[in-house]
């Protein structure tokens, strides 16, 4: 404390920063040795224990916690069944199908930054995309492979899931979220094929939409469809296509759909998906095996496969 | 023997994913029959031994008394999709460098594609209109697809084979199944990829796509056979085929299902018998209609002033 000025009771400036000045030799090496003990061990940091809420030392609660305390990782429980880990059972085909997804996103966004929805710039942006976009030859190649690949892993993963037979039993409402979730798939997939613009997308659309002038009712050339009125200018494949021939609406229809329409659907139903795996009870096995005779007593309720 | 012309179809950048999908497939085939045998045998063995069907865990891998039933996610599962993880991105990155997505000339409505395919996996379809009229192939048969899967856990009425494979104690749903995915929606892709050339003609592999070959095929209708001309009578005459089809063809469902699958039948409501019936036979009504149609050149059965089947 600086000493006060006998003549008026006030404490004269230079004594105050001479004064501050020696605090400063003492307070300041007090504190940067303890910012350098501090760093010695970052988990103590404030900033720290603000993103991780718990301690990571190998205990069981520890193990727990990491999954559960995760907004990510908690779509998985803390624990499971012990063969349920098996490859073997589940094939991780459910889980391939999810990370495609979230590659195809990443790389679609990507994409997008090069490519404008309309007759003029497509085919060209495609090109440049080929030519002249560092890396864009492989980032279109694999959007497109990973949408081929998710596609399989669709297919291969409903496959296993009838095969284990895990429609059954409280699991009949996410088979048809599955089902939903196939079908929005392969239209993902449809969808993006119009894009580049080229021969190849143009025919196999211009095949794939004919079909539907032939919807009964609601298409010009399907049964009763004349008779209700549909011509090649108000019918479902005019709505689908945005005009009677693919053009330049069906191109911008298509884009909508691909990049916003149906991966916003597709999503939400991948969180009802998983959402519903969780609350049927995990995933349906490995389950002990059933017998004959077994067959007709009261189920066995979801929790004995584990979740 | 055309090699290069069975080199160009293996090697279309659009084709290698199904190329790919059969060994996978395979693979996948054989893991499951593998596991599908193994429950087989321990559910044979321990039904003939009630004693043991008491005290066993009752699955084919090892389970000792004191081993905990369950395992940390982290890190038993989490590790293992990481891996999954990091083995996908290497086969994308390696198939994205070595082959390139393919790209054609720009759309042009005025150049048409010889053959004009749809993308691999509606081949199917697209082999399906060579039966069917587009009505049925391309709106009535996707619906029924969709329809048929969301409906297939509600008219399943087995207990048993939740949770695990097997081959025994489900044959039925899975002998369909099968039928439905490999037969029905693989073959007909594997067909409409590899067999399929211009002007959607068959061309086995390795034989050279000629693209001025004209097949001059005469397709009758099942009517004209019976020599039937009017359009009344055709109309009925197609209805009572069809009708027949379907109540003879459940008549047998009934039949074998009484017989084979007694204690299914005996938990099936009245609904979902009917429902199983029907899809059941709309699927074997497939090949029939595509044997009569390369057998004896019928193209159609019923024919009515609004729409042929
Ligand atoms: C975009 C497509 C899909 C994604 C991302 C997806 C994802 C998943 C994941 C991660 C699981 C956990 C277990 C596993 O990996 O096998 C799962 C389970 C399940 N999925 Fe899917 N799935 C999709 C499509 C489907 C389809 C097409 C079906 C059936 C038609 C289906 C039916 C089911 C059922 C019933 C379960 C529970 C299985 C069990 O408990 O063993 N899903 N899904």
């Amino acid at each position: 404390m600086a000493e006060e000025n006998p003549k008026n009771g006030k404490v004269g400036l230079v004594d105050r920063v001479k004064d501050d000045i020696q605090a400063m030799k003492v307070d300041i090496p007090a504190k940067a040795k303890e910012q350098i003990e501090g760093l010695k061990d970052p988990t103590k940091t404030q900033v720290y224990t603000s993103i991780f809420r718990h301690k990571h030392d190998d205990t069981p609660r520890n193990r727990a916690l990491g999954v559960l305390s995760n907004v990510f990782l908690h779509l998985h429980p803390a624990k499971i069944n012990r063969d349920a880990v098996r490859y073997s059972y589940t094939w991780g085909m459910g889980g391939i199908t999810f990370f495609l997804f979230i590659i195809l996103t990443y790389t679609g966004v990507l994409l997008m930054f090069y490519y404008h929805p309309s007759k003029v710039q497509a085919f060209r942006d495609v090109l440049y995309l080929e030519h002249d976009v560092p890396f864009g030859k492989i980032l279109r190649n694999m959007h497109r492979w990973a949408a081929h690949l998710m596609v399989i892993g669709v297919w291969l993963h409903m496959f296993r899931v009838f095969l284990t037979g895990s429609y059954k039993k409280p699991r009949e409402f996410n088979w048809n979220i599955g089902v939903l979730l196939l079908v929005f798939t392969l239209l993902l997939s449809f969808t993006g094929y119009l894009l580049p613009d080229d021969q190849l997308g143009f025919w196999a659309v211009t095949v794939g939409t004919n079909m539907a002038r032939a919807t009964p009712l609601l298409g010009h050339e399907g049964p009763f469809g004349s008779m209700l009125g549909m011509t090649p200018y108000n019918d479902v494949r005019f709505g689908l296509l945005g005009g009677s021939i693919v053009d330049a609406n069906a191109l911008l229809r298509s884009y909508i759909w691909h990049c916003i329409g149906i991966p916003i659907v597709a999503s939400i139903l991948m969180i009802v998906h998983f959402w519903r795996v969780r609350k049927d009870g995990g995933i349906s096995g490995p389950a002990p095996v059933m017998l004959e005779a077994e067959a007709d007593k009261p189920r066995r309720g979801p929790k004995a496969a584990g979740e | 023997m055309d090699w290069r012309q069975l080199w160009e179809i293996c090697s279309a950048p659009d084709n290698v994913p199904i190329v790919g999908l059969i060994p996978l497939l395979a693979f996948y085939i054989y893991l499951a029959w593998k596991q599908a045998h193994a429950n087989d045998v321990l559910i044979e063995q321990l039904e003939g031994d009630a004693a043991l069907a008491k005290t066993h865990h009752r699955k084919t891998w090892p389970f000792k008394p004191g081993w905990q039933k369950e395992v940390h996610v982290w890190p038993f599962l989490l590790r293992i999709e990481f891996l999954a993880a990091i083995i996908v991105t290497i086969i994308l990155m390696v198939w994205s460098i070595t082959l390139n997505a393919p790209l054609e000339e720009p759309a042009n409505p005025n150049l048409t594609m010889n053959p004009a395919k749809a993308p691999w996996y509606f081949l199917g379809l697209q082999e399906m209109l060579v039966y069917f009229d587009p009505w049925i192939a391309g709106v009535v048969m996707p619906t029924m697809i969709i329809i048929g899967l969301m409906v297939i856990p509600y008219i399943d009425t087995n207990p048993l084979g939740s949770g695990y494979y097997t081959w025994k104690q489900r044959k039925f749903s899975i002998g369909t199944f099968l039928f439905g995915f490999i037969i029905l929606w693989i073959a007909m892709i594997i067909i409409g990829t590899f067999i399929r050339g211009p002007g959607w003609q068959w061309f086995w592999p390795g034989q050279t796509w000629d693209h001025n070959r004209l097949i001059y095929e005469v397709n009758r209708d099942l009517p004209d056979i019976f020599g039937i001309t009017s359009n009344m009578a055709k109309a009925i005459f197609g209805a009572i085929v069809v009708g027949g089809y379907y109540l003879l063809g459940g008549f047998v469902v009934y039949s074998l299902f009484r017989r084979y699958m007694g204690k299914d039948f005996k938990r099936m409501s009245l609904l979902q018998f009917g429902i199983t019936q029907f899809l059941l036979l709309t699927m074997v009504a497939l090949p029939l209609k595509m044997g009569l149609r390369l057998l004896w050149h019928i193209k159609y059965v019923w024919i009515t002033p609004w729409f042929n089947i």
